[in-house]
């Protein structure tokens, strides 16, 4: 594992608000905190990775990064530059440095387009003085640094398995040199043969090209095995951060505790300490008072219904939102 | 070859060497071939492997739900309570689906009619199987035996109002409305969430035990199938590649199929470098490779794997590979 000076960062985020209105039929339209004043910080060359139940946050987290969405309030300081705020044209030369992944790699590529006109799409956008006959180089490169060849570059995405297409999504992703890459359940939608050619692939081109990841994913065995550090989320704010060995081996938030324990085993004598978490994520519109987590934890007290806790910092990289701990 | 018979009674269900085609006649592609799998009652089998290896159509030919044309059934035998469902006239055959098996698939919010109120949807089962008016009682009754909470007020809501483990819930209780003996559930947890899933897992293991039913579970992830089975088989290219008691198999797996799967698996708390990833992908029907299907991918594979095909042959008591060289794979 690689120590990363936290003196070298290569994004920061700072009390990050994303809020949607949800308006239904005539009532006043109500507030869903997507994502609720989340800080951390991404060193160069270091992979987070960001955990959570479906309908917590992840996405929205992820998106927003990237610019997609646009935050209510807080900054993202990407290279000492605040992207949170800037305007869209003067956002897009900023865009090339950080890239996204998706989950389908079936609903991300045209279907009517080749692979070799989907690759060259963010070229065009960011690289105009590139020639046609130097594109195709780039992107020859490109599909062998994913494990394609050069020879697909005129075939349709239909002609293609889950795994290649997925790799086709990597390479366009990457085809800018991007300096963060924002992961959104990469390998989710894989068959678990597959999925370890994809991980790998992503280990190695991160440490090929020095990248900095954002990794999301549901399945804490993945995240454990790619990331440095580990965040988890619930409701749209962030319990846990901590090396990804301390957050699968010790951790500390009953939320992350649940979470761990909840992943199948085929061993028996782990089964037998399940915490079987009961009832679903409450609904993000109307959050329980307190602490979000309470309804549902099994160490709730009447304190953690009515004041909401913060995220303090336990030891240097250990942050838990918990009363009780 | 069948596995053998635990047990002295006559096993629940008894699928032998049963071939499938899909496709014009004569022409169809052999997606299944020469599988082989009993469940005695009350026990837990899993069907493991990859997507496209068989294992659906496998489960969908117990109450034979393919259409046929184009499916067609070139060999084999399927003894479901004693009776041959491939040789069952139409009328038969609606009387043991649902009663003796029934089926919960993995995406509840395409298998719940989405106007109807989920307490109709059960409903509409029971009046099917039996003669008395399905009863307000059995349907609250059902809901609150898969655990939904309030299901006075639940009956009245439509799918849509509910989350996807609740939904699943509701796809359990209709399957188990006609009290089958046989429960097929195909990725029943995989569009869930890790809590829901251990929810839904949970519930499947007390029902198993209250109601002293059979499960056939459809699963690509070894790990789940290691928290339900008594017994795994692992399907690869339309054959069951290594069949075992469930511990057995997972502490001592023997085909290379199957120890490729485990070890492309990140486990929590164990720290590796690099999964080790099986290359390659599962090649699809009507162009499965000469010899043993796996010989491409396979990590130690020899000169003549890609010759005979290798037989399904006993390891020890119930424990089957299709491997020739399984006994130096597994030591």
């Amino acid at each position: 594992m690689k120590i990363l000076s936290p003196a070298l960062k290569l994004l920061e985020v700072n009390h990050l608000q994303v809020h949607f209105a949800i308006a239904r039929g005539w009532s006043a339209s109500k507030l869903l905190k997507a994502v609720d004043d989340v800080c951390f910080d991404l060193a160069p060359g270091e992979t987070v990775g960001l955990v959570g139940e479906s309908g917590c946050g992840k996405t929205t987290l992820g998106r927003t990064l990237v610019r997609l969405e646009k935050p209510l309030s807080g900054n993202i300081i990407f290279d000492g530059t605040d992207i949170s705020s800037l305007a869209e044209s003067s956002l897009r030369s900023y865009r090339r440095h950080f890239q996204m992944i998706f989950q389908d790699p079936q609903g991300t590529l045209n279907p009517q387009l080749t692979i070799g006109q989907s690759l060259a799409e963010p070229l065009e956008i960011h690289e105009p003085a590139l020639n046609a006959a130097g594109r195709k180089i780039r992107l020859g490169e490109m599909l062998s640094a994913v494990g394609l060849e050069a020879g697909c570059l005129d075939r349709y995405p239909h002609e293609f398995s889950g795994g290649q297409r997925q790799r086709i999504g990597i390479a366009r992703a990457l085809a800018v040199n991007p300096r963060l890459l924002v992961c959104d359940e990469p390998v989710s939608a894989l068959d678990v043969s597959v999925q370890a050619q994809i991980v790998n692939l992503l280990q190695d081109l991160q440490q090929k090209l020095n990248l900095s990841m954002l990794f999301i994913s549901h399945d804490l065995a993945v995240v454990e095995h790619i990331s440095h550090r580990i965040m988890v989320m619930y409701l749209g704010k962030l319990v846990e951060v901590a090396e990804s060995q301390i957050v699968c081996r010790s951790p500390l938030h009953p939320y992350t505790q649940a979470l761990l324990s909840a992943v199948p085993n085929r061993a028996p004598s782990i089964r037998s300490q399940r915490i079987i978490l009961s009832g679903d994520v409450p609904s993000p519109i109307h959050p329980p008072s307190g602490c979000p987590f309470h309804p549902r934890c099994p160490r709730a007290e009447l304190r953690c219904s009515q004041e909401t806790p913060e995220l303090r910092k336990l030891n240097p990289g250990h942050q838990v939102r918990c009363h009780l701990i | 070859m069948a596995p053998p018979d635990p047990g002295a009674s006559k096993p629940l269900l008894d699928i032998k060497n049963l071939s499938i085609e899909l496709g014009p006649p004569a022409r169809g592609r052999r997606v299944v071939d020469g599988v082989s799998l009993t469940i005695n009652r009350g026990e837990t089998l899993c069907l493991v492997g990859e997507s496209g290896c068989g294992k659906t159509i496998t489960a969908l030919s117990i109450a034979r739900l393919l259409p046929s044309p184009p499916t067609a059934y070139p060999e084999g035998e399927i003894w479901l309570e004693g009776k041959e469902v491939l040789k069952m006239p139409p009328a038969e055959l609606r009387s043991i689906r649902g009663k003796v098996v029934s089926y919960v698939f993995q995406e509840p919010t395409a298998s719940l009619h989405p106007t109807q109120r989920i307490g109709n949807q059960i409903g509409e089962s029971l009046e099917i199987h039996r003669s008395s008016r399905a009863t307000h009682e059995e349907v609250i009754h059902l809901l609150d035996q898969v655990g939904i909470p309030a299901p006075e007020t639940r009956i009245r809501h439509y799918p849509h109002q509910l989350s996807g483990g609740m939904q699943q819930r509701v796809m359990i209780a209709m399957a188990l409305a006609s009290q089958p003996r046989l429960l097929v559930a195909d990725e029943p947890t995989t569009a869930l969430d890790v809590t829901i899933q251990a929810q839904i897992l949970e519930l499947l293991r007390r029902l198993r035990q209250q109601l002293g039913m059979s499960i056939l579970m459809i699963t690509h992830n070894l790990e789940v199938a290691g928290e339900l089975a008594d017994y795994i088989a692992v399907m690869y290219a339309g054959q069951v590649v290594e069949w075992g008691a469930a511990r057995e198999l997972l502490e001592h797996p023997s085909h290379p199929y199957t120890c490729g799967l485990l070890q492309s698996m990140p486990r929590l708390g164990t720290v590796k470098s690099r999964l080790t990833s099986l290359p390659g992908q599962v090649p699809s029907a009507g162009s499965f490779p000469t010899g043993c299907r796996f010989h491409p991918r396979c990590p130690v594979a020899r000169q003549e794997c890609s010759g005979s095909p290798p037989a399904l042959d006993e390891l020890h008591p119930r424990h089957l590979s299709r491997c020739p060289f399984a006994r130096e794979t597994s030591s």
